[in-house]
């Protein structure tokens, strides 16, 4: 068997994701956000919106998510991005409109404009990337930083007492009704990956349909911050972030899941 | 056929907005403007032109809706008096930043604070020298009358689009809350004639993706940016503004603009009465400023004096036209208090002309 046969398309089992652009990914080796954003790409390819999505980016590590994903975008301030998505949404109903957020930019300086655009239905996609850490900043206490979870403004671990406990912004909107899906999902393997894929287009179809908010949550490692490599940093993932941010659906078809 | 109404000078800017083909208004309510939301909800503009209208969850999430809207080419506005747009500020710089035109509006009343609600011109340093962070500018427009108000929502979104900047109407609680006869402008189609290659409604084949940011990481590149940026800003020279009222033969000049121009119109009626040949040069553009003509009109009067509702803002920009050619005074009202033609009559008898 030469090239020739080889290089065909019904042995193709990898291919570069044509809507990533060719820029180098600013994200730490180890980190999901490459992931994230390839999986969100693929989605729309395949279901050929490219033409009709505008992406709204965030402040922090995903601030010039715009250099990556080959799609129109709008870079919003601080915590904005689901009052940016509203403006674009309102005035071009019929487009897809996404925000691409960090747990700092979504669950703290933002959570207004969260529960806001939540409540009101806005039929946008929010992608929320947690990784319980400012990574951007150089690893601060995010609100969804663990209790006893070490970081620079936090040295000595999470105190709830005087540092208020984690939040679970997720579990928040999801009582709202204006949300019609939402789901927390992981990329640090191939299993999550495939679901987190699946629940992206998921996502996009309730906004197709015109049917509220749909929110995926993906939570990931941030290697750098934590102070660890990223193989130790999925392991102790796997170990703390999910027993308390566990995986799963949370609502679907505006329904709450159990 | 003119189309004359009697309304608020709030309600002359929601009903020109729906008339100037205005895509989306965002707003929260603050006192005294509220009645721009309350009109723009009573009139269904939906049903009207197809025009948006949100009240949001505050003035942050307004201008930032308003941010987003922009980004696609469309004309969004919103409205808030004095806290509010302070708290506007960061949204205010990210479109002047990413270069985007839009209109915000902002019926002064007193600061700081949670100040007063009566009228005042104290936030013309935040609306003419930026008010956010970062160099840039915005333009800005001074009505004096309701009709201005009515005029100046097209006139906003003309010069918004033809620099790709924001631009403001700054009045105050006086012409917002008071009633006047207005002559409305016409219906316009609600689609802009203006460039929108640059707009982010999703990638086509034919282009490359288009990107709304203020962002530059690399600072030869912001340094690039700052640059184009003033240059733009020197270049809004050729749209300014103003009206002179009885200038031609003066010795003395007020410059005020807004609601105290209105008043110092009065004055210059008294001062005349009396045999004092006194002018107004009344600035409609703030930023950009009417400099050469003060500096051109410093050659031949012998002083001047600003009279705003503030402590003294206007009067240095005034002051940097003149370059000390003459004498530049000050008569300002604070608190949220007006001052009437007889205060101004007084100050500029008493302590400025000493030959009445």
């Amino acid at each position: 068997m030469d090239m020739k046969e080889i290089i065909k398309p019904e042995n193709l089992v990898y291919k570069r994701t044509p809507l990533m652009t060719d820029a180098t990914l600013s994200y730490c080796p180890g980190c999901g956000h490459g992931t994230a954003h390839r999986l969100i790409m693929e989605v729309v390819e395949e279901m050929g919106i490219q033409s009709d999505t505008i992406g709204v980016a965030p402040v922090g590590c995903s601030v010039i998510a715009y250099d990556f994903m080959d799609v129109d975008f709008t870079q919003a301030a601080h915590g904005r991005a689901p009052a940016v998505a509203t403006g674009i949404k309102r005035l071009w109903p019929d487009k897809y409109v996404f925000t691409y957020q960090g747990d700092g930019d979504l669950a703290a300086i933002g959570t207004a404009e969260t529960i806001h655009a939540c409540n009101r239905g806005e039929n946008i996609t929010i992608f929320f990337v947690n990784n319980g850490i400012y990574g951007m900043t150089g690893g601060q206490m995010a609100p969804t930083t663990l209790e006893g979870m070490k970081s620079s403004t936090s040295p000595y671990g999470r105190d709830s007492k005087t540092m208020g406990p984690p939040i679970k912004i997720t579990e928040m909107i999801a009582q709202l009704p204006g949300v019609h899906y939402v789901t927390r999902q992981a990329v640090h393997k191939p299993g999550p990956v495939r679901k987190t894929k699946k629940a992206i287009r998921r996502a996009l179809e309730v906004q197709r349909d015109k049917k509220g908010i749909s929110f995926v949550e993906i939570v990931s490692n941030c290697n750098s911050g934590w102070k660890m490599t990223p193989v130790d940093s999925n392991i102790w993932m796997e170990e703390n972030m999910f027993a308390f941010y566990p995986m799963g659906d949370i609502k679907v078809d505006g329904e709450l899941v159990k | 056929m003119k189309e004359l109404a009697l309304m608020k000078g709030n309600e002359a800017i929601a009903e020109a907005a729906i008339r100037a083909g205005v895509d989306g208004y965002f707003g929260y309510p603050i006192t005294p403007q509220s009645e721009v939301m309350e009109y723009l909800m009573l009139q269904k503009p939906e049903e009207r032109t197809g025009m948006v209208v949100l009240q949001a969850e505050s003035e942050i999430a307004s201008i930032n809706m308003v941010y987003g809207a922009a980004g696609t080419g469309k004309k969004a506005m919103t409205s808030s008096s004095s806290p509010g747009i302070s708290l506007m500020a960061e949204g205010i710089s990210y479109i002047a930043g990413a270069e985007l035109p839009c209109l915000i509006v902002n019926i002064v009343r007193g600061g700081p604070g949670l100040g007063t609600i009566q009228p005042s011109q104290a936030d013309y340093f935040q609306a003419t020298k930026g008010g956010g962070h970062g160099d840039y500018r915005l333009i800005v427009l001074a009505p004096a009358s309701v009709q201005e108000m009515a005029d100046y929502v097209d006139l906003a979104f003309d010069l918004a689009f033809k620099y790709r900047n924001p631009a403001m109407i700054l009045s105050d609680g006086l012409i917002g809350q008071m009633m006047e006869k207005v002559e409305l402008p016409e219906q316009k189609e609600r689609v802009s004639e203006f460039d929108q290659t640059w707009v982010t409604t999703g990638k086509t084949d034919d282009r490359e993706r288009n990107i709304i940011t203020s962002l530059n990481l690399d600072p030869d590149l912001q340094y690039e940016h700052n640059l184009k940026l003033q240059e733009k800003y020197r270049r809004m020279k050729e749209d300014v503004m103003f009206e002179k009222i009885k200038c031609d033969d003066a010795d003395f000049l007020l410059v005020a603009y807004g609601s105290s121009a209105r008043i110092c119109q009065k004055v210059v009626d008294m001062a005349r009465s009396r045999g004092k040949r006194i002018g107004l040069l009344r600035p409609q553009t703030l930023y950009p400023f009417p400099t050469d003509e003060i500096a051109r009109l410093a050659r031949r009067v012998k002083g001047m004096m600003a009279v705003e509702l503030s402590a003294g803002q206007m009067v240095e920009d005034v002051k940097l036209a003149v370059n000390g050619k003459v004498p530049v005074y000050h008569y300002g009202m604070l608190g949220g208090k007006i001052h009437s033609p007889e205060d101004v009559m007084n100050a500029l008898e008493e302590k400025y002309m000493g030959g009445f």
